[in-house]
């Protein structure tokens, strides 16, 4: 009964061009406001605004819209928790986090730098339907370039008039402005970046209260990732019904991928979410290096999500649900293959040498736990340590795995508890083999 | 703590930088940059302001630049912020250097994205070039860093050198940068293989139409 009635499958690709919101990715063509025009932005703009602030929530909420900064929260929910009328005077703030750092992501850059004028038009359309006075777009200090592109294409959005008093000639005053940040990864968690915009270090705080209560300089504050504010204008105008057609239930539309690592030909391109892994990389990427037996595993969301081995990942959807059911994340949608010439092990522990390069210092289980995790992980590299220290590890980052303010110290958890959980054998090996080894240079000196 | 900054006497520093003032152009910009946030907010343009004191410096020294500790505390009086607060921005990020660097700052990232696609060898490279982590060489030439992850993941492996990205590095052709830049020469910025920034290598597999002109795809919606 359940096949009678079932829907027809869910499109997961490949994508048409037509299809396709980033037309300029690879920067072919020049990313200035005329050639922008000429793709499609800022055209027409007012009428977007006409559809009203609900009108516009609805739509984003309707095409199944969820943050495409990792967590995948809903974003036409996230713009409606924004209050609808400033009760004690204090305006809204829109924050756009453009501080790209997660290992292995790489597609906000290019945004950024060959569509800004997408980000630009998405930050008034999204700053209008959250009532928000301006947006800051927070762009990572070491986006130097990025960053030039920026804020050459915002003044050029002020002086065709679509930013500024009456905003395209909408009766809406709205401002853009760029704020750069100096190098620090978890100024990319929300309310770390809030601090570091009031010109503060990047310590994130404690919630509640929430940003949309009490965010940038106490005022209700809305941050969104690069990628879900520039995709907002093009769901407006071709509707929500054709953003939601691609993609499985929960898991809606289209979504731009960074494949990097043992790949023929990495790249970032946008596909549907949920298009199989496979088809991914055959398709964009020319396979694996050395061919589809070669592939050890693969990390499918950026370095915080758990890697997946390779037998579980060749045909999964790549998606948030999909990923979610095989212990892992879609992330940022950063792909990082690693083929059987990698060493696991340290591929892992550099990432955990990253956590603790990037640990704030606020939460002890973080600032003192990222440390102690890496030095472990570095032992268990050279096979310098003992079988049980391969639980005490994954007890240890079960201590720091949600013990911690913001969820840094849930991503320095979880590559780890990934390896133990898939390459417990390799770490025993190399313990084993290290054990071996030592009587037998003893015996030579 | 090997790698730690190494930070000049504080008196050497007093007399050296005791009077630091912006150049007109920068005074002009700092202006500009304290106007972007509301009013009595000033302390949010803390960040930039270290960013440009730091050119500034750079460009008198020619290097790129450092924030001695009157520096910082010239910006704190402009920004009526404690010397502290300054101070603790400045630690806090790694783009400030404590200390002065080179000319040129190599900064390697060394994460697992670039790893895996050989930052082992642009490391080698540097090395080779007699420079070592956290050091400035001889000639005051390069101080090289390994730096986290630098977002150009799909070109990896990359190296930021100054204001530019060299990415799709080999050991050769880090190597070919490092004698360039010795020589005075500028390398070419981007991608060191035939590739048009993060597209696959040999031409895209979607929007072919954009390689040769200002394509509307809106036609076929």
């Amino acid at each position: 009964m359940a096949e009678e009635t079932a829907a027809p499958p869910a499109f997961v690709g490949p994508l048409d061009d037509k299809d396709r919101i980033f037309t300029n990715v690879y920067g072919f063509q020049d990313w200035g406001i005329d050639a922008a025009m000429k793709r499609g932005d800022w055209d027409n703009t007012k009428a977007l605004l006409e559809i009203g602030q609900d009108g516009i929530i609805e739509i984003i909420k309707a095409s199944g819209l969820r943050g495409r900064g990792g967590a995948g929260f809903p974003t036409g929910m996230k713009w409606s928790f924004m209050p609808k009328e400033s009760k004690d005077g204090r305006p809204s703030f829109l924050v756009i986090n453009a501080d790209e750092s997660e290992p292995g992501s790489c597609k906000d850059r290019e945004i950024i730098r060959h569509d800004p004028h997408k980000l630009i038009e998405g930050a008034l359309v999204a700053g209008f339907a959250m009532r928000a006075r301006a947006a800051y777009i927070y762009i990572r200090g070491e986006f130097i370039y990025e960053a030039k592109v920026l804020f050459a294409a915002v003044e050029q959005a002020y002086a065709k008039g679509f930013l500024g008093k009456n905003a395209c000639g909408s009766g809406y005053d709205f401002d853009v402005f760029v704020h750069r940040g100096a190098g620090a990864y978890i100024c990319g968690e929300e309310t770390a970046q809030i601090e570091s915009l009031e010109g503060k270090k990047g310590q994130p705080r404690l919630k509640p209260p929430f940003p949309a209560g009490a965010g940038l300089y106490g005022c209700p504050t809305t941050v969104n990732n690069v990628e879900s504010i520039a995709v907002g204008p093009t769901i407006l105008r071709r509707g929500a019904a054709w953003f939601s057609s691609f993609g499985r239930e929960n898991n809606k539309g289209t979504k731009l991928f960074q494949i990097s690592g043992h790949v023929n030909r990495p790249c970032v391109v946008e596909e549907s979410m949920g298009i199989p892994f496979k088809e991914l990389i055959d398709r964009h990427c020319g396979g694996i290096k050395g061919g589809w037996d070669n592939l050890l595993a693969v990390i499918p969301g950026g370095s915080s999500v758990p890697l997946v081995p390779a037998a579980q990942i060749m045909d999964a959807p790549m998606d948030f649900d999909g990923l979610k059911g095989l212990g892992s994340g879609l992330g940022t949608a950063a792909v990082i293959v690693m083929d059987k010439s990698t060493d696991i092990v340290r591929a892992i522990t550099r990432l955990s040498y990253f956590y603790k390069h990037e640990s704030c210092g606020q939460c002890t289980p973080c600032r003192e736990g990222t440390g102690w995790m890496w030095r472990v992980m570095e032992r268990l590299r050279t096979g310098e340590a003992e079988i049980e220290e391969i639980d005490m590890l994954q007890q240890v980052t079960k201590q720091v795995e949600g013990h911690t303010i913001c969820a840094l110290g849930d991503a320095a958890a979880w590559p780890i508890q990934g390896l133990i959980r898939h390459f417990r054998p390799e770490i025993e090996r190399r313990i084993n083999k290290n054990k071996g080894a030592a009587p037998v240079m003893e015996a030579a000196e | 703590m090997a790698d730690a900054p190494q930070i000049p006497d504080e008196a050497t520093v007093r007399a050296e930088w005791g009077d630091f003032a912006w150049t007109p152009e920068n005074a002009a910009q700092a202006d500009k940059v304290i106007a972007r946030y509301p009013p009595g907010r000033q302390q949010s343009a803390v960040m930039p302001l270290l960013d440009l004191a730091q050119r500034q410096v750079g460009a008198q020294t020619n290097t790129q630049g450092w924030l001695p500790i009157p520096v910082m505390e010239y910006i704190g009086r402009q920004l009526d912020m404690p010397y502290m607060r300054v101070y603790e921005v400045a630690t806090f990020y790694t783009m400030y250097n404590l200390a002065p660097v080179g000319r040129y700052h190599v900064q390697v990232c060394g994460t697992t994205p670039c790893m895996l696609r050989g930052s082992d060898d642009v490391l080698a490279a540097c090395k080779a070039k007699g420079m070592h982590k956290g050091g400035t060489t001889a000639d005051g030439l390069f101080t090289l860093t390994e730096v986290e992850c630098l977002g150009a993941c799909a070109n990896a492996p990359m190296v930021q050198i100054n204001d530019d990205n060299y990415e799709d590095l080999t050991f050769d052709t880090m190597t070919a940068i490092l004698d360039d830049l010795a020589a005075g020469k500028q390398p070419k910025i981007g991608p060191q293989i035939e590739r048009q920034t993060s597209c696959p290598e040999g031409g895209p597999t979607s929007l072919k139409e954009m390689v040769s002109e200002n394509h509307d795809y809106r036609g076929s919606w």
